[in-house]
């Protein structure tokens, strides 16, 4: 296998125009290979969010002359898988899932990194690429040497600095780095810092990993509460907007999750701390964003439906999972229709006219001075958000009415976009910490509100499937089976309830969030 | 990681050849290949131009002072690397009569290569011994290459008695007919006829010819130098009933539509 030892970019003047001029910088090696240079037009994938590149691997899929190959590297350049992308005229079409890419081990690879998320290209260019070999006296190679003169088509175009790279075969790593020696003493040599596709980007004006659907504002303590509270809703803002292509292409279901929990906090951010922005701004906005949040639930649901459902079916004891295909085609088809109106609704007029007038109520706000200070804001609000939910926390018993629990989540849910929108002001462990906490309880609450909101539907959608006649006897036992097992876990994660929300509350944890909101006024 | 060896007691029956070829093939389908030449004749090491040679030797590898992964070579292809035969390989069987529990010497000796790779193929000398018996028990398949004569048949079937007395996990068995004469009636009686009676014998027959011979003048797999060859397309479709056999997902170049 291959390794890339070391890569060079080639400055203007020492350019070797032929296969002599670069025999030329190692006149005493063995070199074999050359002729014509090779066209080969590259595309480099990823998830939007940049799995792919945080997990430390680049995936390039290059198209030669009657080729494609995918192949996978790690940060130093080696390749971790690689593979053909298929016949022509079978190849995906990006974007496209994981399941369109060939079966084989490079698959495999990237499925637990990239989940439900589907590649698409993040650059495009065209290079010609000439590569020599480096033999020993056996007329093995011991390492490969290409020159890649780019030309980055996408997403900006620029012609980018010619790259020379050496490769090493295992085992021969010190001919390897013989060659790279005597290439770096060359003139015009110099040793490259970035990746092609690092290198492509940044002609392009962009850099990998420029999108998190996090919140990843920096705010200063003294600044003005109504400035900061105003600049994370900016954010905020950007991260909608950028998932609105997705949503209306139905490239992946993160895109509408991103741009849901952007609605979200940004609705919590204008319920629990808009009395800091001018006057009547979030009392103007507030029912706005519960438009646009209402407008995004059905699909969300359908798509949590359709995502669990392989695991549902796999938990099947009595019926069968193929018993299941009617439903599947029926949510199917219920989502197609709901997708519909949501793209219509993120296309409308009231959507565009809400993210301009929203953008310019915000400029304004960004800019304003006055007190409190965000530490003392965010320290007083999340307070005030964590005694209530230790109060409705404590107030739940074993005989309390799900809608108490449903009460409960929505004031986990208020204090965690609290800790999240005015996280940066707080130390990263303990932010953390207090966040890990109260996850844990979320993640218990929202097990107990999914199952009973996916028991109730999945009677709705029984009644519905029977009147539209779509419902073989067989599919509807299998259903009923399936309401059962969202019973059961429902029922688990009611006896989870106190424990989670005894560790939640426990002195430990109430004196840490205590200790990191010192900032808040007596 | 699926471990596939080529053995056969007898030699000169298309071991290495099969090893070479079945690796060049799997490593194209974009499968991470490693060959393992525990000959110490080399003639796979030969083949990809590597010199037969393992710091330490065998000794070294089996007691353990050098990682195999230390010692493993990159062929020219991309994919496939070589683990290289050492003449000191004859001495094996002393090396892991003095090891513990010699028959799972060569399972240990793989497993931390197990994430590095999804296919190694062990290409063995030919020979009953302790080494046969250690890549018996390491094998997830045999490959067993069989001139087609009555004589092979029975050495198939002492085989698969022997692994049929193993304890707990057995290797499966493929056999297949490797340098068949097509003027050899004989030949060519066996070849279509034994695998219609035994499921242990694969459908593919690999026939006698010159450009497999060739491979030891070019130095390379028959199926990287002459591709579109008789030779390379007999070894296309060993591969494809191995692939399907030992339960290797299919691999791309052949995928007619989208996953």
């Amino acid at each position: 296998m291959r390794t890339a030892l070391r890569e060079f970019v080639l400055d203007g003047g020492g350019l070797p125009e032929s296969d002599a001029d670069l025999v030329a910088l190692g006149p005493r090696l063995r070199w074999r290979g050359g002729g014509r240079a090779r066209t080969i037009r590259r595309t480099w994938l990823d998830t939007f969010d940049w799995r792919l590149y945080r997990a430390g691997l680049t995936l390039e899929l290059a198209t030669g002359r009657g080729t494609a190959g995918l192949t996978l590297t790690g940060r130093d350049g080696a390749v971790v898988a690689a593979q053909p992308a298929g016949p022509a005229g079978s190849r995906p079409r990006w974007p496209a899932a994981l399941g369109a890419l060939p079966v084989g081990p490079l698959r495999e690879r990237l499925r637990p990194v990239v989940g439900v998320r589907s590649l698409l290209p993040v650059a495009r260019a065209a290079s010609a690429v000439h590569e020599l070999r480096v033999l020993n006296p056996d007329d093995k190679t011991v390492a490969r040497v290409t020159v890649d003169r780019m030309s980055v088509s996408y997403p900006a175009r620029a012609v980018l600095p010619p790259r020379l790279t050496v490769t090493a075969l295992r085992g021969y790593q010190p001919q390897a780095d013989k060659l790279a020696r005597i290439l770096a003493a060359a003139h015009g040599v110099s040793g490259g810092s970035t990746g092609a596709l690092e290198a492509a980007l940044a002609a392009a004006g962009r850099q990998p990993g420029d999108y998190t659907g996090k919140i990843s504002v920096w705010l200063s303590p003294q600044a003005p509460a109504g400035a900061a509270v105003a600049t994370v809703l900016q954010q905020l803002l950007g991260t909608l907007e950028a998932n609105v292509g997705g949503v209306v292409r139905d490239i992946d279901p993160e895109f509408l999750h991103d741009l849901r929990i952007a609605v979200r906090r940004t609705r919590s951010a204008l319920k629990l701390a808009g009395d800091v922005l001018p006057s009547g701004l979030a009392a103007r906005f507030r029912p706005e964003f519960k438009w646009l949040g209402d407008l995004t639930t059905p699909t969300r649901d359908l798509d949590v439906y359709l995502m669990g459902l392989d695991g549902m079916a796999a938990g099947l004891v009595a019926a069968s999972p193929a018993e299941l295909q009617p439903f599947r085609e029926y949510l199917s088809r219920r989502r197609a229709a709901e997708r519909r109106q949501l793209a219509r609704g993120l296309r409308s007029a009231r959507f565009s006219r809400l993210t301009g007038d929203w953008r310019a109520a915000l400029a304004g706000a960004a800019a304003r001075k006055g007190r409190p200070a965000a530490d003392q804001l965010a320290a007083r609000r999340i307070r005030k958000a964590h005694r209530r939910v230790l109060a409705d926390g404590t107030a739940i018993t074993a005989s309390s009415a799900p809608e108490h629990m449903h009460e409960l989540r929505k004031r986990c849910k208020e204090l965690r976009y609290l800790l999240e929108i005015f996280g940066s002001l707080y130390d990263p462990g303990e932010h953390w910490q207090a966040v890990r906490e109260l996850k844990s309880l979320q993640d218990c609450l929202g097990e107990f509100q999914d199952t009973e909101v996916q028991q109730q539907e999945i009677r709705a959608f029984a009644a519905q499937m029977m009147d539209e006649r779509t419902a073989p006897a067989a599919t509807l036992l299998a259903m009923g089976e399936i309401a059962a097992g969202l019973a059961a876990r429902q029922r688990q994660a009611r006896s989870d309830f106190a424990g989670r929300f005894r560790d939640f509350a426990s002195p430990a944890s109430q004196h840490r969030l205590r200790a990191m909101t010192e900032a808040a006024a007596p | 990681m699926k471990i596939l060896a080529t053995y056969n007691i007898k030699g000169g029956v298309g071991k290495t050849a099969t090893a070479v070829n079945l690796g060049y093939l799997a490593a194209r389908d974009g499968y991470r290949v490693l060959l393992w030449d525990l000959d110490p004749q080399a003639a796979a090491t030969f083949l990809f131009r590597i010199r037969p040679r393992v710091k330490g030797g065998g000794k070294a590898l089996i007691q353990g002072t050098r990682s195999l992964d230390g010692a493993i070579k990159g062929t020219d292809f991309d994919n496939l690397d070589l683990l290289p035969a050492d003449f000191t390989y004859r001495n094996l069987d002393l090396l892991l009569d003095a090891a513990r529990n010699p028959a799972r010497k060569l399972s240990r000796l793989l497993a931390p290569l197990r994430t590095a790779y999804d296919v190694i193929f062990l290409d063995c000398p030919p020979s009953i011994s302790l080494l046969s018996e250690s890549v018996l028990h390491a094998a997830d398949m045999l490959l067993v290459p069989l001139i087609p004569t009555t004589l092979s048949v029975r050495t198939l079937d002492q085989l698969t008695e022997f692994i049929a007395g193993f304890d707990g996990r057995r290797p499966e068995v493929l056999a297949f007919f490797s340098m068949v004469d097509q003027r050899k009636t004989l030949h060519k009686e066996i070849a279509a006829e034994l695998p219609r009676q035994r499921p242990d014998v694969a459908a593919t027959a690999i026939p006698a010819l010159s450009l497999i011979e060739q491979m030891s003048v070019r130095r390379a797999p028959v199926t990287a130098f002459a591709p579109r060859s008789s030779a390379a397309r007999s070894y296309a479709r060993l591969w494809a009933e191995t692939r399907a056999r030992g339960g290797l997902r299919p691999a791309a170049a052949d995928r007619p539509g989208r996953g």
